[in-house]
């Protein structure tokens, strides 16, 4: 019995970082309408960047994980200008593949730049594990769920309370409306991808310190589709039960059955569910128009 | 504009069996907390014109969408010749006669105009997928067959010869409007359900369009049931007009009894000028 | 200029190749192809091979992506399928002209099982639906050792036709060939039928579609079977082609590459999936050609390759789609108004 509950806690708090990737994602999904197969490239970069700055110019790791956070942001709101303005008219599949097509060129060039290898970037938590009772908690997966939660919670009360935040629903949710207003629709959208990015490169960071850094980093995005899926694609609550649900079932799964499990067990869930419950746990079903 | 009705078509043969009855039946639709029909009842006489009027909002097109399937009434029935077609799927209903155009144009962009015309035609083809990829005989003699028929009772009919290989989007909007119908009555209809067919044309194209419906009616027999702002082309084309507000019948009747009746004018005109007329 | 084309009957028009001059033009494509064997280089043949299979699968692609709209990942593991279906059902000596219908079928009812969620979601849902059956698929791959042999892969018969074996270059090239001959022209014959059309009504506007008569569960299934099957047979002839196989061919983004292929060479025409397979398959070429003659400056560029070309993919996705929506068959299209209307301007 405690062999499980250590496998229930040690998957729902490392579902807390899921969370926050997939926060990354429903956040362009709401505010923007963008479906953002980049998700985890943009994690990666992040988390390169991190690496460069504290290893390669020796910065002080508190340092280099501002400047990463300011540099995603910088080319969040490069690739918003440059590749998404343009195709704002187009049907969803053309945005969908210029996401991948975003994914393909930040991946081909972050394995050109850094190799393949794993790298290790220093951490910015402690290391000591904590005891509860029998089960032994790696103080990083810990530290990796507190910082998600205060972010998560962070941003829920953001959107709720602040004017910016507010604004920023608006917008995802009438964009024409919310112009009429007076809510300049170009600074909410653009700040929605900065903010994507940002809490992408937290996560991409939290993962890094704790996993390693190799290019394999983006697959972790992978699974947070699944997630996703199960949550909802729109509902931010969604993704975050989603997270830990899924983060759960790997690692009861992987305990159970075997590291090699872990690598399906998101997907076999999705497909499960979508029979049952197509627009996920959360998602509202959109009703159109004829 | 005289088609002979002695013309060898399909549609001159037993014109007048060709329409069906259309009824609705106490249909009572809702959208979460918006109750959008109550209690809706009216019917549509076989090959005659029925339009269906109100102001905007009160569930015209939601009537529609209804009849077409699309949207599940929570209670009431549609019945098609009599028989009930509240539960057929929405796809079957094109085979049972239900045609209709759409508000704002539904017009496939991917296709040229011939093509969004032949796709009327789809319920009537039954090749498989495997005699469509080898273009088998049998295939090959269905979609001749299907262009011949959209050719000569349709494209010749509504006069669209000189566009139909065009792509749609290079067409202007009533033209675009035309080969919606001609959509429609490529699928061999028996009711033809028309939404709002002259929004947004001009005094010309909506004479063409009336013209248009009225010969439909008159040499295909088919029932016509309209939905419409233009008063003056519902007044004049239409049978038995049904006006609808706030989701309710408030009045049915033909076009001199509508017109007069103090709730259609209140309805839209505001409750001040009903006291005065 | 193209003149003296006149139709009498609505058959006539509905040809694939209505005019004498395009016969004509078709014939003499076709002699040229189908002669490459004697006139061709070992590298240009080989390459030819590559382009026939991707052609197939680009082709099988298109009409699930492109003409019905339903996004899917899979496409790439489906090749998976079609291989390993031919390699198991070779080494039970069943004849190349069995095996590669059949694992063609074995794939399209795979496609129609993976296709099953698009008949209540679309969109993004159904992509990541496809995306989770591509991982499901390539763990099988990995991890049934019986079934493909895992990790390491397995060996596929070459095709035999009663004694006559495809083994070579050359030789591959003809089986290839016809079968991407025969499926381009089928696409083609599929397209100008009422399927063809209910497949474009389904990505533009399925409801009004579904009103209209198209029964849309089918239809859907239709596209992902279809697809299915072309990526199947294309798998097959990939692996009589190689004689060997090992699961990481199989993997996301292969899928990524035949949907780029969709993208550049148009959105739902069968000459976009031709030109478009053909452009990316020179792609990579290019880029190794480049990464050779640059290593002379530059050592090490060599490993640059994969994640370079990775790189030029995203870039051409993206600039295919802000500047060229509608890809290089649109942009062949402008060419032949040009040549057909000179000596006038368009």
């Amino acid at each position: 019995m405690s062999e499980f509950l250590e496998y229930s806690l040690l998957g729902l708090l490392s579902g807390g970082v899921m969370a926050l990737i997939a926060l990354s994602f429903v956040l362009i999904y709401k505010g923007t309408g963008v479906v953002n197969f980049a998700v985890g490239e943009v994690m990666m970069l992040g988390a390169y960047l991190y690496y460069a700055g504290a290893v390669t110019f020796g910065l002080a790791p508190w340092l280099a994980f501002v400047i990463s956070l300011v540099v995603i942001a910088m080319l969040a709101i490069l690739v918003e200008r440059a590749v998404l303005r343009p195709l704002s008219g187009q049907p969803a599949v053309a945005v969908l593949m210029a996401t991948i097509g975003i994914a393909s060129i930040v991946h081909g060039a972050v394995e050109a730049q850094w190799g393949g290898d794993t790298l290790s970037p220093p951490t910015l938590l402690p290391r000591t594990p904590v005891n509860l009772g029998e089960i032994l908690i790696p103080g990083t997966v810990l530290g990796n769920f507190a910082v998600a939660a205060v972010l998560i919670g962070g941003f829920l009360a953001f959107f709720r309370y602040s004017r910016t935040g507010i604004a920023l629903r608006a917008t995802a949710s009438d964009s024409v409306t919310a112009a009429t207003l007076g809510i300049n629709i170009n600074y909410s959208q653009r700040l929605t991808w900065v903010l994507s990015g940002v809490v992408g490169t937290v996560a991409g960071v939290l993962i890094a310190s704790s996993a390693g850094l190799s290019p394999l980093l983006a697959s972790a995005a992978l699974s947070v589709f699944a997630a996703i899926i199960l949550g909802g694609l729109d509902s931010i609550l969604g993704a975050i039960v989603a997270s830990l649900l899924i983060g759960w079932a790997e690692s009861v799964a992987a305990g159970y059955l075997g590291g090699k499990s872990r690598d399906v067990v998101p997907y076999l869930v999705v497909l499960a569910i979508l029979v049952v419950k197509p627009y996920g746990i959360f998602g509202t079903r959109t009703i159109e128009r004829l | 504009m005289n088609h002979p009705a002695t013309e060898t078509t399909a549609s001159s043969v037993a014109a007048a069996e060709r329409g069906l009855a259309l009824a609705v039946e106490g249909v009572d639709l809702r959208f979460g907390g918006i109750h959008a029909l109550r209690g809706v009842s009216f019917s549509a006489a076989p090959g005659q014109i029925t339009a269906v009027i109100g102001p905007n909002g009160a569930g015209k097109t939601s009537v529609f969408n209804t009849i077409s399937g699309f949207y599940r009434p929570a209670a009431g029935r549609i019945k098609l010749g009599g028989d009930e077609i509240t539960d057929v799927p929405v796809h079957a209903r094109a085979a049972r006669g239900l045609a209709r155009t759409f508000q704002n144009i539904a017009l496939f962009r991917g296709l040229t105009v011939l093509e969004n015309i032949k796709l009327g035609g789809h319920h009537t083809m039954h090749a498989g997928v495997l005699a469509a990829l080898a273009y088998s005989r049998s295939a090959r003699s269905e979609e001749i067959a299907l262009r011949e028929e959209v050719e000569r009772n349709v494209i010749d009919f509504l006069e669209i010869d000189h566009i139909r290989n065009q792509s749609i989007d290079a067409l202007p909007y009533g033209l675009q409007k035309r080969v919606e119908l001609a959509r429609a009555l490529a699928m061999r209809p028996r009711v033809l359900l028309l939404d709002e067919p002259v929004a947004g044309m001009n005094r010309e194209e909506t004479e063409d369009m009336a013209r248009y419906i009225l010969d439909v009616q008159e040499e295909w027999g088919v029932t016509v049931l309209l939905v419409e702002h233009d008063m003056g082309m519902v007044m004049d084309i239409s049978s038995h007009v049904v006006v609808l507000n706030f989701g309710e019948v408030i009045a049915a009747g033909t076009p001199a009894e509508v017109r007069s009746h103090p709730r259609v004018i209140e309805a839209y005109l505001g409750a001040e000028s009903a006291v005065a007329a | 200029m193209r003149t003296g084309v006149f139709h009498e009957t609505f058959a006539s028009e509905e040809r694939l190749w209505p005019s004498p001059t395009a016969r004509g033009w078709m014939l003499a494509f076709t002699l040229v192809l189908f002669t490459m064997p004697l006139w061709g280089g070992d590298y240009a043949l080989a390459l030819a091979c590559i382009v026939g299979i991707h052609v197939i699968a680009t082709l099988g692609l298109n009409l699930t992506t492109g003409n019905a709209g339903l996004i899917s990942l899979s496409h790439g593991a489906f090749l998976g399928v079609g291989c390993y279906t031919v390699a198991w059902l070779g080494k039970h000596g069943v004849p190349f002209y069995i095996a590669l219908p059949a694992a063609g079928g074995v794939t399209a009812l795979l496609g129609v099982v993976v296709g099953l969620p698009s008949l209540r979601v679309k969109g993004l849902y159904l992509a990541i639906a496809t995306l989770a059956a591509h991982f499901i698929l390539t763990f099988i791959f990995r991890e049934w050792e019986a079934g493909t042999g895992g990790v390491a892969g397995t060996a596929i018969p070459r095709a035999n036709l009663f004694g006559f074996e495809f083994a070579g270059d050359r030789r591959n090239f003809y089986l290839i060939f016809v079968c991407a001959f025969i499926m381009a022209v089928a696409a083609r014959n599929l397209a100008r039928t009422h399927i063809g059309r209910a497949l474009v009504a389904v990505r533009d506007r399925d409801i009004s579609a579904e009103i209209l008569g198209v029964n849309l569960l089918r239809t859907k299934l239709l596209a992902f079977a279809v697809g299915a099957f072309y990526a199947g047979v294309a798998g097959g002839l990939l692996g009589y082609f190689y004689g060997n196989i090992t699961p990481d061919y199989f993997v996301l983004t292969l899928s990524v590459f035949y949907l780029a292929a969709v993208i550049v060479g148009g959105l739902g025409t069968v000459l976009g999936s031709v030109l478009g397979a053909v452009f990316m398959t020179f792609v990579p070429e290019a880029l190794r050609l480049i990464a050779q003659a640059g290593s002379t400056w530059f050592p090490g560029i060599a490993g640059l390759l994969l994640p370079m070309q990775q790189v030029v993919f995203g870039l051409l996705i993206i600039g295919f789609l802000i500047f060229e929506p509608h890809g290089l068959a649109a942009v062949w299209a402008r060419v032949r108004r040009t040549f057909h209307l000179w000596p006038f301007r368009t």
